[in-house]
């Protein structure tokens, strides 16, 4: 017998289960580590969440328009480099630096729009020109970021810790641009729906460029995010960011076609993504395994969620 | 119900035409529309309506002619924003609402002035404004998430969207199949409205297949017909056989190939039937050509799936079929060619299994039979192996026939295989047709051009998704299939 759940209801479940999972997974941390229960613990915890946070919201807004990025893991580590390398020492080439790689980025939404490309073959040939940039850039691990960059980073925020404050201002900043914004719906209208979209007189080229512009801003956010913290960066810093930002935002509640996308749950996705791979190291288990253990976390998620899809569909 | 109360004209175009690559969609249309008229725009699949709408709205350039709209030709390149400025709104037979976006949000995609603040509830209460006026009723609300509604309902949000003011005053609201998924009450508050609408003076174009609402609800009727319209009549003057009779081609039959004998087709097995209840609605024996009529979308596509999945083995209780089955697609770029391969391998991929020996593929006999069927169809081009695309449409066409009849399957199920084919491939593959026939295999033949079914044993026609009508080759007149098509019950 299967217990009987209003539409309502099933959406709310839909909504909670990310926070659930964080919520677990937290729970199990602490068990683990009860240390870890303090402003300097949960800082240390959560910190490494901050810059793939914003990757996640890069995805999120690719995913709203049905498309897919395979080049935001090595665009975040380009602007590592370019934010270790060229930030300290000429600040405005850096500036425009990374100007022209979101302009990159504007520009393949519109290529993808108007040469009805996939996605996924532009922007994983995208990845191997951000990685030949950063190499040209930064052959050798090194470089040192700003020093206003490190001490932001390791600002001690009031009350909470800093990774909270921004998760939750990155959640909110986040809802209001794709759920609330009437330039946000309209993006989940492309990718939903982009005949009619066109047919009520939008310029798809215009809007998807517009659209992959974000989400390279949001990426430059990660990037510089990332090497304040890490001071020095390398040309692979960040390209696993590729697929967890995929799977943070699946996480989270978004789905490949659609236009179904959530902030706050690419947020929590993205949290529980680090959250799951500290848990195992508490966990004492072989770095071999971790992988494969992260793997499974997301599968037990995702299956939850195939099952209350399931129930909606009663 | 005159149109004498406002002579101003509204809209006017002249000679406009339009044409697809080789098809001609429109073929220069005259048209004229006063304030505070409602027309009736009515014609078979094809015959340009949706096109000369699409023109109107802007998502389409006319190729040639001229039109002027409330006394003014258009400023500056004609495009949705130009026409919406103009104040003509359309409703699309396929729906464009975004099924992810609530009722509210989708106003957004149509109005570009719902930005700023609050802009959510401004656009919920004007669409709510327009729900309640044309559907008093209705029962929904501005947070509701559109995939969540039915189709009846979504079609409600669709046309009350429409019908929103949004910056410019309305002037000419065209739609199309606006009643096709609305209940019966529903879709007469919606003809009330019209009627409404119009004694504001506003104007409307309805295009519909329900002849009587177009009767109930126009001023005037516009006839099309292959691109053009064939007759222009007063409302008051009109009736529902003359417009059926208006629609249909005066042309002679043409004589499909060979004729043959009823008796020779019945005295062979059946080898498919469809049930309704009890009896059998639709049956095939061995060697018949079986031809699938009525109007695009009323289940004819959906029955020929349906027997290609039981014949595969999916058990279907209202089917009985024990023979292979092979299909021809009609919408080749979607369903038909695999465009990264070559003309051979497109066709052999139907054949694979005939083609097996010890668990992999005999390439001699690959090649052996595909040049077969290159000389059989007489398929112009120097090499098999160049890429399926350097074919014209209407040879990649004979390779997906090549791929179904070199199959070993007994009954080939055709899907309007014809769509966008020229006149000489057409004849080579009736021809084919006929003499595959004849050597006891059964066709199964969807088509939506009303000469072909000239070819067929016996004619089954469609009304929403039920079989209406079953005529035999001498039966067949184009009038009978139309009026069979048209058949509107207890309206």
């Amino acid at each position: 017998m299967i217990p009987k759940f209003g539409p309502r209801t099933l959406t709310v479940l839909h909504t909670l289960l990310p926070v659930l999972a964080l919520s677990l997974l937290l729970a199990a941390v602490f068990w683990r580590q009860p240390r870890a229960m303090s402003y300097f613990g949960l800082n240390l915890l959560l910190n490494l969440a901050v810059p793939l946070m914003f990757a996640t919201l890069a995805q999120m807004m690719i995913l709203a328009v049905s498309d897919l990025d395979l080049s935001i893991g090595s665009f975040v580590s380009l602007v590592a480099c370019i934010g270790a390398v060229l930030l300290p020492q000429q600040p405005a080439l850096a500036v425009a630096a990374l100007a022209a790689a979101v302009a990159g980025y504007a520009l393949a939404g519109a290529v993808i729009e108007a040469r009805r490309l996939p996605s996924i073959v532009v922007t994983l040939g995208l990845s191997f020109v951000w990685l030949g940039c950063a190499v040209l850039l930064l052959p050798t691990p090194g470089g040192l970021a700003p020093d206003w960059l490190v001490d932001a980073m390791a600002w001690t925020a009031p009350m909470m810790p800093l990774p909270i404050w921004l998760a939750l201002l990155t959640a909110a900043l986040g809802y209001w641009l794709i759920t609330r914004s009437a330039f946000g719906t309209l993006v989940r209208g492309l990718g939903a729906n982009p005949a009619a979209v066109a047919r009520a007189g939008w310029s798809l080229v215009r809007l998807r460029a517009g659209v992959y512009a974000i989400a390279g801003v949001f990426g430059v956010i990660a990037g510089l995010l990332l090497v304040g913290q890490t001071t020095s960066a390398d040309s692979n810093i960040a390209s696993r960011y590729t697929l967890v930002s995929i799977a943070a935002a699946i996480l989270g509640g978004a789905k490949f076609v659609g236009g179904r996308v959530s902030a706050p749950g690419a947020v929590v996705g993205a949290l529980t993504m680090t959250l799951a791979a500290s848990f195992l190291a508490f966990l004492d288990i072989a770095p071999d395994w971790q992988v494969g253990m992260q793997g499974l976390i997301l599968i037990v998620v995702l299956g939850l969620r195939a099952a209350i899809d399931q129930l909606e569909r009663r | 119900m005159t149109s004498t109360t406002n002579p101003e004209a509204l809209l006017h175009t002249r000679d406009c035409a339009k044409s697809f690559g080789a098809v001609q969609a429109l073929r220069g249309v005259d048209l004229a529309l006063q304030r505070g008229e409602c027309i009736g725009l009515v014609g078979h699949n094809g015959a340009g309506k949706s096109t000369l709408m699409n023109l109107l709205s802007g998502n389409l350039q006319p190729d040639r002619g001229e039109f002027s709209f409330a006394g003014q030709p258009p400023s500056t390149g004609w495009d949705v924003r130009e026409s919406q400025h103009m104040g003509i709104r359309c409703v699309y037979q396929e729906l464009s609402l975004c099924p992810n976006l609530t009722l509210a949000e989708n106003m957004r995609i149509t109005q570009p002035e719902l930005c700023g603040w609050a802009w959510r509830q401004r656009a919920s209460a004007q669409l709510m404004a327009s729900l309640d006026l044309i559907f008093p009723g209705h029962g929904l609300r501005p947070d509701q998430v559109v995939g969540e509604l039915g189709i009846g309902r979504r079609q409600m949000v669709e046309i009350a969207r429409a019908f929103t003011p949004g910056r410019q005053a309305l002037e000419l609201m065209i739609l199309d199949e606006p009643t096709s998924s609305l209940d019966n009450h529903a879709a007469a508050q919606l003809l009330d409205y019209i009627r409404q609408f119009v004694a504001q003076g506003k104007s409307c174009i309805l295009i519909s297949h329900k002849l009587g609402e177009i009767l109930q609800v126009s001023d005037r009727i516009v006839v099309m017909r292959d691109g053009q319209v064939v007759e222009t009549v007063a409302t008051a003057q009109s009736s529902r056989d003359q417009l059926v009779a208006a629609m249909g081609q005066d042309e002679a039959p043409v004589d499909g190939s060979a004729p043959r004998t009823a008796q020779q087709a019945q005295s062979r097995p059946t080898v498919l039937a469809l049930r309704a209840g009890p009896a059998a609605v639709l049956h095939a024996a061995a060697g018949e050509i079986i031809g699938l009529a009525g109007l695009a979308g009323h289940g004819q596509t959906e029955l020929l799936l349906r027997l290609h999945a039981a014949a595969a083995g999916h058990s279907d209780p209202d089917i009985d079929i024990d023979a292979a089955t092979a299909f021809v697609a009609g919408d080749r770029q979607t369903d038909g060619v695999f465009g990264l391969w070559s003309i051979a391998r497109n066709m052999s991929v139907g054949w694979l299994d005939g083609l097996r020996r010890r668990g992999l593929l005999d390439l001699q006999q690959e090649r052996t039979q595909a040049e077969h069927w290159r000389a059989r169809l007489g398929l112009v081009t120097p090499d098999l192996d160049l890429s399926i695309y350097s074919l014209s449409g209407g040879n990649q066409q004979k390779v997906l026939f090549a791929r179904a009849l070199g199959s070993s399957a007994p009954v080939i199920l055709m899907d309007d295989p014809m769509r966008g084919v020229d006149v000489g491939t057409k004849h080579d593959v009736y021809g084919l047709i006929a003499e595959e026939a004849r050597g006891g295999r059964t066709f199964i033949w969807y088509t939506t051009e009303f000469d072909e079914l000239h070819h067929c044993d016996r004619v089954f026609v469609f009304h929403n998704g039920a079989v209406v009508g079953e005529l035999a080759r001498a039966e067949l007149s184009e009038e009978r299939v139309l009026n069979l098509s048209f058949e509107e019950r207890a309206a």
